[in-house]
């Protein structure tokens, strides 16, 4: 299952910091380069190493399918959600947490909020993608009709 | 008051379609229950607007030309009021119709972001906002294009999604090569850089570009091969959606918005806008005329009365773009009672093809009853909605002395009653085949989705002085006034 | 100027490979490159002659960097195009995967039911 010694024992040293640099880059958006959407591309990319290094049952144990569903749909509301919450404030989308000290972690409003919001949604979304489209075969050799699609990625 | 809850109309679709994709399979009238709510509370917020005085709202309280602005006049509430009038019509016809299909919440969810998607290309105020709400839109049309994965509809789907995502590219580039030009992308900021500057070359390239890639997704002639394939392949009520409202909320909202607000409008894109036009008419109804699937013949006649629409509008004559409009009103209520007609007619018998069919107004009256008055309607014959518009459009032209051009629409609209008989005479009234004696009528919701439609189609016809002038003619008076669009938003 | 002239070279180009051939993922191809081809158009449009990266540091003054940085607000609208594009992208992937156990070929020109 997956790829060969070599490759396990070096995704096995790398991964945490694959991890890790894509946590810094969802952190520190407002105030560096990168910001929601390439620190998750990043971290979804380390999922999917996972995949191809182990084979599909270890990846599917880091990262559940019904877990995934669930947390693509919960980004995007909580995204709204956010935008909505700045009624408060008086307008949609006002930023309007205290935007505190300049340069430190804890400025900007809900800027940091939004970056992890957004990284969840793609995380999971691009995950699922790529489950689907590359374990393609197995399923239309199996299912018949698209009702049953689901059932079997859950059986997975 | 009714101002704050502006930015609702985008975001309450957009909240729905996500919350709604969490529920399992087993609580499917859950989920019917909450997108009727939200559809319902849009409207009311629509329903609140329609006298309101313009307005423009600043998103997170950035002022323009920084921020994005939410622009709300006369022509934004006439496109809702038919985007939002028809989506929920629609809606009710589905919950019974695509029982055939399966997966019904995906359906409702990729519905509802469509709907979101229209609703922010009518409301927005800046160039680049604009084109993400359009990319939301006809992204969730190409999926919902392709909804019942039989080869013919993954066929079209295909084809559509390639030819959209080119337009989508020249527009991206119009855009490009307005910002290099001027520096900002707000569209009242835009319109007074453009009224006050110098005329400039890059303008004229960048309109051309705006015309190539809107008036594709609006289905004018050179760039319609799309829409012959894809209306018809969709479930039935997507095909109504997209035949009466994406078409115009993304094709010819947009060409108005740029041509007559942000660029301004010269003689030459007077001349090109109507060319257009006439070229979709007639080649829009001599395509159709020969048509056997029931479908395929609405979405070809779909091309032609947008020909109507271009016309009137590309003369620029208050009268002219009066009678624009209103067809683009009326089209929306008959096109899409029409398309309705035809997926209750395929609910009962199973086929399109119009040689298959006849005789079924003996065993579904409700269905026959309507798809005649929408037939009529489009047909131009009084007293129905589609004669009024369409005589509107002939005075316009003879007003400005085009004789050969309202000769020509005359003859289309002669064709287009020779196409509509054939369908009537093939479909409705003749002898009924052996197969076709087990036909039943359709359920109760979707028989009184089609008759409210059908008595719309009357009433918008007969009723117009009522509420003529505060929906049509502020619209065209909004149209025509480029420096109160800048005032609006720029004080 | 010659780097805005290359720029539209690569978008003749994509749209040549789109029009040309008949493989469907290679017109798959072809969009992508017309798409990267545009978003290269609109970063190129922002950028100024030995200019820093747009970001603020603890020791800049805020009128230094407005007049030294390159312009931010195209690399905000390439970012959300290229999202878009990435959408667009997979589901048309998605669909030439269908389109093939449906079929059974890639070739557009048998891929033609739907005439007239």
């Amino acid at each position: 299952m997956g790829m060969s010694l070599i490759v396990k024992k070096i995704t096995q040293l790398v991964i945490g910091l694959i991890f890790l640099f894509g946590i810094n880059i969802i952190l520190f958006g407002h105030l560096s380069v990168g910001g929601g959407f390439a620190g998750g591309v990043i971290l979804t990319c380390g999922f999917i190493l996972i995949m191809l290094a182990f084979g599909k049952d270890k990846a599917f144990s880091k990262m559940k399918i019904r877990v995934s569903h669930f947390l693509s749909c919960g980004g995007a509301i909580t995204f709204l959600t956010i935008a909505l919450l700045g009624y408060i404030g008086g307008a949609f989308f006002l930023n309007f947490p205290d935007h505190g000290k300049a340069f430190h972690l804890h400025s900007a409003g809900f800027i940091p909020y939004a970056d992890i919001a957004i990284s969840i949604l793609i995380v999971s979304s691009i995950f699922i993608i790529f489950v689907v489209l590359v374990l393609w075969g197995g399923l239309t050799k199996n299912s018949g009709k698209d009702a049953d699609d689901e059932e079997y990625i859950h059986n997975l | 008051m009714i101002q704050q809850f502006y930015p609702l109309l985008v975001a309450i679709p957009l909240g729905t379609a996500f919350l709604v994709l969490l529920f399992p399979q087993s609580l499917t009238r859950v989920v019917e229950g909450i997108v009727i709510i939200s559809k319902v509370i849009l409207l009311l917020i629509i329903i609140a607007l329609i006298g309101h005085a313009p307005f423009s709202y600043f998103v997170g309280k950035w002022v323009p030309p920084i921020g994005i602005t939410l622009v709300s006049d006369y022509i934004s509430t006439l496109l809702l009021l038919v985007i939002n009038s028809v989506g929920i019509l629609s809606l009710l016809y589905s919950f019974e119709y695509m029982e055939m299909y399966t997966s019904k919440i995906r359906f409702y969810a990729l519905f509802m972001l469509m709907v979101a998607g229209m609703n922010g290309v009518v409301i927005t105020g800046d160039m680049f906002n604009l084109f993400v709400f359009l990319e939301i839109a006809t992204i969730s049309s190409y999926a919902l294009v392709g909804f019942g994965c039989e080869s013919e509809e993954l066929e079209a789907s295909f084809k559509y999604m390639i030819l959209g995502s080119v337009s989508s590219t020249f527009i991206l580039l119009g855009i490009a090569i307005i910002y290099s030009t001027f520096g900002t992308l707000n569209m009242a900021d835009l319109a007074n850089l453009i009224s006050v500057g110098g005329k400039n070359k890059s303008i004229l390239f960048a309109e051309v570009l705006f015309i190539m890639g809107f008036g594709l997704k609006g289905a004018m002639v050179p760039f319609h091969a799309w829409l012959p394939d894809a209306h018809p392949s969709a479930p039935a009520p997507i095909s109504a959606m997209l035949s009466g409202v994406l078409i115009k909320a993304c094709g010819i909202y947009a060409i108005i918005r740029v041509s007559y607000h942000v660029i301004g409008m010269t003689p030459l894109i007077h001349l090109i806008l109507m060319s257009l036009g006439v070229l979709s008419m007639v080649v829009g109804v001599l395509l159709a005329v020969g048509q056997w699937d029931f479908k395929r013949l609405l979405a070809y006649h779909s091309i032609s009365q947008m020909g109507y629409v271009m016309v009137g509008i590309g003369l620029g004559t208050p009268l002219g773009i009066l009678g624009g409009l209103f067809h683009l009103m009326n089209h929306a209520f008959f096109k899409s009672l029409l398309f309705l007609c035809s997926g209750a007619i395929e609910y009962s018998t199973g086929t399109r093809n119009l040689k298959e069919m006849g005789g079924l107004f003996k065993r579904m009256p409700v269905t026959s009853t309507t798809c005649s008055i929408a037939s009529l309607s489009i047909s131009g014959i009084p007293p129905f909605n589609g004669f009024w518009s369409k005589l509107i459009i002939i005075i316009a032209l003879v007003q400005r002395e085009f004789y050969a051009l309202a000769a020509i629409t005359v003859c289309v609209s002669f064709l287009t009653l020779v196409s509509f008989i054939k369908v009537q005479r093939y479909s409705i009234f003749g002898d009924l085949p052996e197969k076709m004696k087990r036909a039943k009528e359709i359920p109760i919701l979707m028989r009184t989705t089609l008759v409210i439609l059908a008595i719309l189609c009357i009433v918008t016809g007969v009723l117009y002085p009522f509420f003529g002038n505060t929906v049509l003619e502020m619209a065209r008076d909004a149209i025509m006034d480029q420096q109160k669009y800048i005032h609006l938003v720029l004080r | 100027m010659t780097i805005y002239l290359m720029c539209l070279f690569l978008f003749a180009m994509g749209l040549y490979c789109l029009v040309a051939k008949r493989h469907l993922i290679k017109k798959i191809i072809g969009v992508a490159i017309l798409d990267y081809a545009v978003n290269l158009f609109l970063v190129l449009i922002g950028y100024k002659e030995g200019g820093v990266p747009p970001i603020l540091f603890k020791d800049m003054s805020q009128q230094v960097l407005s007049r030294q940085s390159v312009d931010p607000l195209p690399q905000a609208l390439v970012l959300t195009s290229i999202v878009i594009g990435l959408g667009v992208l997979i589901m048309m992937v998605s669909i030439a995967l269908r389109l093939y156990e449906k079929y059974k070929t890639f070739d557009t020109s048998e891929i033609s039911r739907l005439k007239g």
